[in-house]
């Protein structure tokens, strides 16, 4: 049993995705928790398809693929607040026309340029652990670096505007800014577990340990820490399944993930369907 | 400074000394000045010229769809004004938001947030503290009087989800309070609560419009409770009268704002 586990470990490419893996459950969980709490789950998913093309072009043109997803991650999120402002259109339908946008484009490029060079469209979309190098270790831990500092330092801007924003803005608070760097920290945290995750189902590893974690305790920090220990755990446990079963690591860390989501429905003391008291439900 | 048992009678009497704590002058009322706000086609408020006093209790009351809460946003400056101006004292009032308190409408609130009680009236400190700063233990301090003052200090460690709607407005109202603001704004405070809060929160709010703060709310039942406020803006797309209450509430204003028959049986 033991050896299941070291085995795996002689390896230094499986050493360095299990780095990766540790630090994007940590921080997805995170800066996930903001999404689920202002009903923005969908929201993950349209940046994180919208990375896509960034992705594709900063391969071309040889640029750090990390700053090409940022960016277009962003454009992506511009985008979708553009429509909703200047139209009748909705922020749902908005993000449903970007996210499929920009996916289509990113197929399309990644295609394209396939031909000259050897790049694999699954290895994005899916994950590929045998492709993290120790660069993309260095360059998640720094990401992982920024997000975790950033939400600790505004953490109680952050609370008031995701909780009440029009309170927050009369009482001063600039409300745009601290939008835009919501928005920017998720567009990093996204772009951070793409080697990991890949782009189709960094979603799980934003949402459901945060969800996991909501249906456990009940204040923010409290989601955000326990959220982060399921996040941990399931991504190691991915890679670990990704190994042995010869998975692409993406599905394996979103069906471990979807598996603790399952116990704490079922089993939450206090919302679970099986054990819950009829007084927690109002 | 913050002192719960310095209220009603005696406090008008240190009323003058209070105020020049936080400025030179006395509170200055909040004039609205030929204020006009569209909704796409729709001209929602017309030419809305108007003034709020500071020591009072103010009502806006209307028919719905008047345009009650659209004004007290846009004073707030969450909705965008075509035209017109909010000032207070010599400034606009937007430029000095740090003495303002809002508390917006109940259902506008995720109450499945999870957040406490402590957490929601804490974020009331989170200005006053500033930028990468934790909250200090006088925040922590106003906090629990004003937790104190709403008679809701046993709930603080309660999941803001577990309260019932009179709990959870007294919550944002001891926010208010911990805030410390010269301005309070309320949309609908009423809504959804129990006679305990409704007197909790009309007590309070008269003893802040006693120490000369400026205090206002969206109202929208005309029952017993509208006795509750000193001064009334009673609107319908435009001001129709302001004023103290009793005069605002004449028949004839009443008539032109509801139509005939909602104005007689009020």
């Amino acid at each position: 049993m033991i050896n299941l586990l070291i085995e795996p470990l002689q390896f230094e490419f499986m050493q360095r995705s299990l780095i990766v893996a540790i630090l994007v459950g940590l921080i997805c969980a995170v800066v996930g928790s903001y999404l689920l709490v202002q009903r923005l789950a969908l929201l993950g998913d349209a940046i994180s398809h919208s990375v896509l093309p960034g992705l594709a072009i900063a391969y071309w043109a040889g640029i750090n693929l990390f700053v090409g997803a940022f960016l277009s991650g962003m454009l992506g999120t511009t985008i979708i607040a553009w429509i909703r402002t200047k139209s009748p259109i909705k922020e749902d339908a908005a993000m449903g026309i970007v996210l499929s946008t920009f996916f289509a484009a990113g197929v399309t490029l990644i295609t394209l340029i396939q031909k000259d060079n050897k790049i694999d469209l699954n290895h994005f979309l899916f994950g590929n652990i045998l492709g993290v190098t120790w660069g993309d270790v260095r360059d998640t831990a720094i990401i992982a670096i920024i997000v975790t500092l950033v939400v600790r330092l505004l953490y109680k801007e952050l609370l008031f505007y995701t909780f009440d924003p029009e309170g927050a803005q009369v009482a001063g608070l600039p409300v745009n800014a601290l939008n835009f760097g919501l928005m920017s920290l998720i567009s990093l945290t996204v772009v951070a577990s793409l080697k990991a995750v890949g782009v189709v189902l960094v979603l799980a590893l934003l949402i459901t340990p945060g969800a996991t974690a909501y249906l456990l305790v009940n204040r923010l920090n409290q989601v955000m820490a326990l959220g982060a220990g399921i996040g941990i755990l399931s991504s190691i446990s991915g890679m670990y399944l990704s190994y042995w079963v010869n998975l692409p690591s993406g599905p394996a860390i979103a069906l471990v993930a979807s598996g603790f989501f399952t116990l704490a429905f079922l089993f939450s003391p206090q919302y679970g369907l099986l054990t819950q008291r009829r007084s927690a439900l109002r | 400074m913050f002192m719960p048992s310095l209220q009603s009678s005696p406090a008008r009497a240190f009323q003058p000394a209070r105020i020049a704590t936080h400025s030179t002058e006395a509170i200055a009322p909040i004039r609205v000045s030929h204020l006009d706000v569209f909704y796409r086609d729709l001209h929602a408020l017309e030419d809305i010229s108007v003034a709020v006093k500071p020591g009072k209790l103010t009502g806006i009351v209307g028919p719905n769809g008047a345009g009650k809460s659209t004004l007290m946003k846009a004073m707030l400056g969450l909705i965008p004004a075509a035209q017109g101006e909010v000032s207070w004292g010599r400034e606009s009032l937007l430029a000095q938001r740090e003495r303002l308190a809002y508390l917006p409408q109940r259902a506008q609130i995720d109450w499945r947030y999870p957040a406490t009680a402590w957490d929601v009236v804490m974020m009331g400190r989170v200005r006053k503290s500033g930028w990468l700063r934790k909250f200090s233990s006088t925040s922590k301090h106003a906090a629990k009087a004003a937790l104190k003052r709403v008679g809701m200090e046993e709930f603080a460690y309660r999941p803001i989800g577990q309260l019932s709607g009179g709990q959870q407005q007294r919550i944002f109202l001891a926010r208010a309070l911990a805030q410390e603001a010269d301005v309070l704004f309320l949309d609908e405070p009423l809504t959804g609560v129990d006679k305990k809060t409704e007197a909790v929160l009309f007590d309070i709010l008269h003893e802040l419009a006693d120490e000369g703060k400026v205090v206002l709310a969206v109202h929208h039942d005309l029952g017993p409770t509208i006795k509750n406020f000193d001064e009334v803006i009673l609107l319908n797309r435009e001001v129709i009268s302001s004023g103290v209450r009793d005069e605002v509430l004449q028949s004839e204003f009443m008539q032109r704002a509801y139509g005939g028959w909602v104005g007689a049986a009020a």
